[in-house]
């Protein structure tokens, strides 16, 4: 018979010397309150600590929260450095203060969301839901 | 040529692949159906010679500040070492923020520090019986130092630290009351005392209390985690203590029941859904008496309850 209790795993966290970390709190505890297991890695992270601990612990998709204005080169630098573990079916998402123009690189990136100030909680935790679905439904193991 | 998944999933967790050991212990926190076969093809020797070192105490104590400090302790003795830090899922919505992670990140590039966050996710005992598998997955996976970190104040947190061959109950001053109350059992169960923040005030009354409760006064120790204070000498001891629970049977009488545990944890758990299934399909009368209806159920399934209890 089968009896699987998969849950949802996502890691959210902030690269780079911003140190705001309030919206990515936020998220975290929306994202607790709708049932996900949420890794909190903190503040002031380089992109390949946080792909390996997203890694480590196995989750489908990361969150990233960028206040600072470098999220062209650190969301990439993240996707990259999940390449590069041999990890790059891991969903990567990213919100903050991000110009509009910034989106479609963003996304060329290989960011597959972004969020701005603003966008309601509910999509948010519908597109990291979806995120998890889609990591899980492409996954042979 | 077929190949089998999870004999590859096992050949890459025993070649130390990181994402394998993610990745095997989640199939068997979800209840993959090929859990089964995961855990039994795991190489028996490395489970066997693994130290499992527990670490508890109440929130705020500085648990987390201190596992990173022994794994850098750990690694510089050569070691790989695996981390299990467990925190509460929310029983309301089943969700749970795992931050233990935020204080280990030091090590957060070093290959050979693996680092897995785990939640309560409600289960009864069920929790032993998943970080038991975690455990013997980084066994497996190379680590030959595994600390489980947990918050000490349950009952579930207790069967978890039961896991352990060594405990570390983790105390602070200026905690407060709770710290009190917990006391009792913990004392009983941990190998070490260790008062944690030994500069700050209080330090020396709670670690004067902590002696006067102790069997044996050798059993406590100072540490200042955030400076790193103490964490030699305690990393020494805990070596020591390995050691001799080693040769005395100790180690072998407690993993005796610890192996135990996890049988029954493993067998409540395997018999979860069709209990919950056949709870469900039975009319559950609110006016029959509970313990009556749940032998109704046993014997729905086929299961003998003791008649004597």
């Amino acid at each position: 018979m089968t009896y699987t209790t998969q849950k949802n795993r996502v890691l959210i966290g902030k690269a780079g010397l911003d140190g705001h970390d309030r919206g990515a709190k936020v998220i975290a505890r929306a994202l607790r309150d709708h049932g996900f297991e949420v890794i909190y890695t903190g503040i002031r992270r380089t992109p390949e600590e946080i792909a390996a601990a997203a890694i480590q612990e196995d989750v489908a998709a990361i969150g990233l929260s960028s206040l600072s204005g470098a999220h062209l080169r650190l969301f990439p630098a993240v996707v990259e450095a999940l390449r590069r573990a041999g990890a790059g079916d891991i969903r990567v998402l990213g919100g903050g203060v991000i110009p509009a123009e910034d989106i479609p690189l963003l996304q060329e990136a290989g960011i597959i969301e972004i969020f701005t100030p603003g966008t309601p909680l509910e999509r948010i935790i519908a597109a990291f839901t979806e995120a998890c679905a889609s990591h899980r439904s492409g996954r042979s193991l | 040529m077929i190949i089998d998944p999870i004999e590859t999933l096992v050949q890459q967790v025993q070649a130390k692949n990181p994402r394998a050991i993610a990745r095997a212990i989640t199939l068997v926190e979800d209840h993959d159906s090929r859990a089964g076969q995961l855990l039994s093809a795991l190489d028996p020797q490395s489970i066997e010679e693994m130290t499992v070192i527990g670490i508890t105490g109440p929130p705020g104590a500085g648990k987390s500040t201190l596992t990173g400090r022994l794994i850098a302790r750990f690694r510089s003795e050569g070691r790989r070492v695996g981390i299990i830090a467990i925190d509460p899922s929310s029983p309301i919505s089943g969700g749970a923020i795992l931050g233990d992670r935020v204080r280990m990140m030091e090590h957060a590039l070093d290959g050979d520090v693996i680092v897995r966050s785990m939640a309560t996710r409600g289960r009864l005992g069920g929790l032993c019986a998943a970080a038991g598998a975690a455990m013997r997955i980084m066994a497996a996976g190379g680590c030959s130092v595994i600390l489980i970190e947990t918050v000490g104040v349950g009952q579930s947190e207790m069967d978890i630290i039961s896991l352990a061959d060594i405990t570390l109950l983790v105390l602070a001053p200026g905690l407060g009351d709770e710290i009190q109350a917990m006391k009792a059992g913990l004392l009983e169960v941990a190998d070490l005392l260790v008062v944690n923040k030994s500069d700050s005030p209080g330090a020396e009354t709670l670690t004067l209390e902590m002696e006067t409760a102790a069997h044996d006064r050798s059993q406590v120790w100072q540490t200042d985690a955030l400076t790193g204070k103490g964490v030699a000498e305690l990393t020494s001891r805990l070596i020591a203590l390995d050691r001799e629970h080693r040769s005395d049977g100790t180690r072998s009488k407690r993993r005796g029941q610890a192996h135990e545990r996890e049988v029954i944890d493993w067998a409540i758990e395997l018999l979860r859904p069709q209990l919950s299934s056949a709870a469900k399909a039975m009319d559950c009368r609110q006016s029959a008496d509970p313990r009556q209806l749940a032998q109704e159920l046993l014997s729905a399934l086929e299961l003998k309850a003791n008649p004597d209890i």
